[in-house]
């Protein structure tokens, strides 16, 4: 589904990727793991096509589409989500307004009519259910004011409304609590399935009980130095990120 | 000849149309001498540092229409919030027109200002009222000095106007460029509540200047909301000049929403004369092109107790300009004041331009008083959500704006004119997004 290439990025003429090669391929879950400013977030943020992000080298392809030119909502149209790790708040726009618009320029640029009023509230009484969120919180201004716990869930809440093809959870458990992280998690899973694929990006193993990977990656300096299975996760978590460094001689 | 020579000379002619044997005609009288005095404003007038009238006094305006043009209700319609009950005053080239107004003298008056001047029967509240909250400045002056027609309105005591009063002010273009000065006057009584709607409609590209005064009276607890909808034709300009005169416990709000003209300028004066008076000063300006807006606005506290709300937002695209110059005074008697002032301001274009200027004269030691303004762009992590999400750019930004200028829009009380300034704001951001949803 997705095969990242060699891609080298930079930031304001500091370079951040050196060098990525990723493949996901439809029903798998790729956790991606690293120590701070090892460049996971940024690429994410590369991916879901942040304009202030340089792509000096290599392909980002989605579906057999080199997608590194378009833009973000573009991308979005594609079937790319990003999950912030921190949600902006945008006072004045309702989360059910914001939802109705991007699912109606979505579907726009799929060559679809705007969906009925009655569907509309249907799916977003399913998938509001689905997050346990109450439904007084969708008329509330999208992220102002929200807890920690309630911007995540917020976030998966929208990519269930959107139904991605490959999710991308940027340190999605980053201030949640035990009970908002098995919401979101369970939130996670059950929009799994054999046609999409996700990615999720952490600092700590925890998330990794809930939404369970089918490969881990440790991303250090800008480049993937290790693969492997979820035991992975569970050795970074015993050991620290330190071995690693010393292992690629970093 | 200039416009102030030509405006002089043709006071000569005016005198030949109206009683000048009255009260009101030797306001007229002193008020012209005034105007032929002070003039118009230029930029060496504080006030007028960052608005120019120099281009558009240039134009040979006919200072009366000379004909009685008449207009079709379904070729208007669209200008009228038509979705609902209301009284209508309607003027087609500065003259009334009874065929597309509604008026009423059922426990209220609702009708003309050239009535008002003439008829004995309104003798009495005149003389109370006319032109006793209107300052004495040049523009103002000319107004009074040519004041005939316009709207009247008088609300007795202990009464609620159950519909909204529109007043509309239609030019057709017949004349090649016309001078229009328009003068209401509205009295609310004690315990009374009126909803205003004001619009001014230009209907050909000819230029147009109006010059309006409007003076309005809010009596003991009365409750008056008024709302200037601004969105003429590119060659039509507009001085609107309204003053407030407040008396205790009554609530008076403003909301003018600025979209189009060529230039308009609003000086909104609010006076509050007794105790626990609410003033509501409240705008939202979307231009683009080379249009000009002006917000000049005074709120001058004068007796304790009492509170004033300014909220102001801008955007403003291609070459445009904004000024916005806010002045609270908070007289020395006046303690417990809580005045708020805020004018927000988005500059989505590098030659668009806003001036700001809050100017607080605070006597009093204890009040609350704060102001803020602030100049920006939208800001991009915003943006990259909401693109992340599959909402366009021009879609995305649209809704930021929007969003932005939304809290304006959320003490507008008549809904249908909230729904129509919510079209109009979708309009003028070129998008096809449902706000109201």
């Amino acid at each position: 589904m997705l095969k990242i290439k060699d891609l080298h990025a930079s930031v304001d003429d500091k370079t951040i990727l050196r060098g990525i090669n990723l493949e996901v391929k439809a029903g798998e879950v790729h956790a991606i793991m690293g120590p701070n400013g090892s460049g996971k977030s940024t690429l994410a943020s590369v991916i879901a096509g942040k304009e202030e992000y340089e792509v000096d080298k290599g392909n980002i392809i989605l579906e057999g589409e080199n997608i590194g030119e378009l833009e973000a909502d573009e991308r979005a149209h594609k079937g790319i989500f990003l999950s912030f790790q921190y949600p902006v708040e945008i006072p004045g726009v309702s989360v059910t307004n914001f939802m109705k618009t991007a699912i109606n320029e979505t579907r726009k640029a799929r060559g679809l009519a705007d969906m009925p009023a009655n569907e509309m509230l249907k799916l977003i009484r399913e998938k509001s259910e689905l997050l346990e969120i109450d439904r007084k919180f969708l008329s509330r201004s999208l992220n102002e004011g929200f807890s920690g716990g309630e911007k995540k869930r917020n976030e998966i809440f929208q990519m269930a409304m959107l139904e991605p093809k490959l999710a991308i959870l940027d340190e999605t458990d980053s201030g949640l609590d035990i009970d908002a992280l098995r919401i979101v998690a369970n939130g996670v899973n059950k929009l799994k399935s054999k046609d999409n694929a996700t990615i999720v990006i952490t600092h700590y193993q925890r998330l990794l009980d809930y939404i369970i990977p089918d490969f881990v990656h440790v991303i250090h300096n800008g480049r993937i130095v290790k693969s492997g299975g979820k035991e992975l996760a569970l050795e970074l978590e015993e050991k620290g990120y330190d071995w690693i460094k010393e292992e690629v001689g970093a | 000849m200039e416009l102030k020579e030509k405006l002089l000379s043709s006071f000569l002619a005016f005198e030949n149309q109206v009683d000048v044997d009255t009260y009101v005609h030797d306001i007229r009288s002193k008020a012209i001498k005034t105007f032929e005095t002070k003039g118009f404003p230029n930029k060496m007038d504080e006030a007028w540092k960052y608005t120019s009238l120099n281009k558009i006094l240039k134009e040979d305006y006919s200072v009366f229409s000379k004909e009685e043009n008449a207009l079709e209700y379904s070729d208007v319609k669209k200008y009228f919030i038509h979705d609902i009950d209301s009284y209508k005053i309607i003027f087609i080239d500065g003259k009334y027109s009874s065929h597309l107004s509604d008026t009423t003298h059922d426990g209220m008056d609702v009708c003309l200002m050239s009535a008002a001047l003439t008829k004995p029967k309104y003798r009495l509240v005149i003389e109370n009222y006319f032109n006793k909250a209107a300052k004495d400045d040049g523009l103002s002056a000319l107004n009074t000095a040519f004041s005939k027609e316009g709207a009247y309105i008088n609300i007795p005591k202990n009464k609620i106007a159950e519909k909204p009063i529109q007043i509309i002010h239609f030019s057709t273009g017949k004349e090649s460029a016309l001078m229009l000065q328009p003068r209401n006057l509205i009295v609310v009584g004690e315990n009374s509540h009126v909803q205003i709607i004001e619009r001014h409609q230009s209907l050909t590209s000819n230029p147009v200047l109006t010059n309006s005064v409007t003076e309005i009276f809010a009596n003991k607890r009365a409750i008056v909301d008024y709302y200037k909808v601004q969105n003429d034709d590119q060659n039509a300009s507009l001085i609107d000049n309204t003053y407030i005169n407040q008396k205790q416990q009554s609530h008076v709000s403003v909301h003018t929403f600025s979209f189009g003209g060529k230039l308009t300028r609003n000086n909104l004066n609010f006076f509050q004369n007794g105790e626990h008076i609410d003033s509501t000063l409240k705008g939202v300006t979307i231009i683009g092109n080379k249009q000009h807006v002006d917000h000049n606005t005074l709120v001058h506290h004068i007796e304790p107790n009492c509170e004033s709300h300014q909220d102001y937002k801008g955007i403003f695209g291609d070459n445009s300009v904004g000024v916005f110059n806010g002045k609270v005074v908070v007289e020395k008697e006046a303690q417990k004041t809580n005045a708020f002032q805020a004018n927000n301001n988005i500059l989505v274009s590098d030659k668009a331009s806003i001036n700001t200027k809050p100017q607080l004269e605070i006597f009093a030691d204890d009040v609350k008083c704060s102001h803020g303004c602030t100049i920006g762009q939208l800001d991009e992590s915003a943006m990259f959500y909401l693109r992340s999400r599959g909402i366009p750019e021009k879609e995305a930004k649209a809704l930021l704006m929007y969003a932005f200028a939304n809290n304006v829009l959320e003490s507008v009380k008549i809904p249908e004119l909230k729904k129509r300034i919510n079209k109009l704001i979708a309009n003028k951001l070129a998008v096809n997004i449902g706000f109201d949803l």
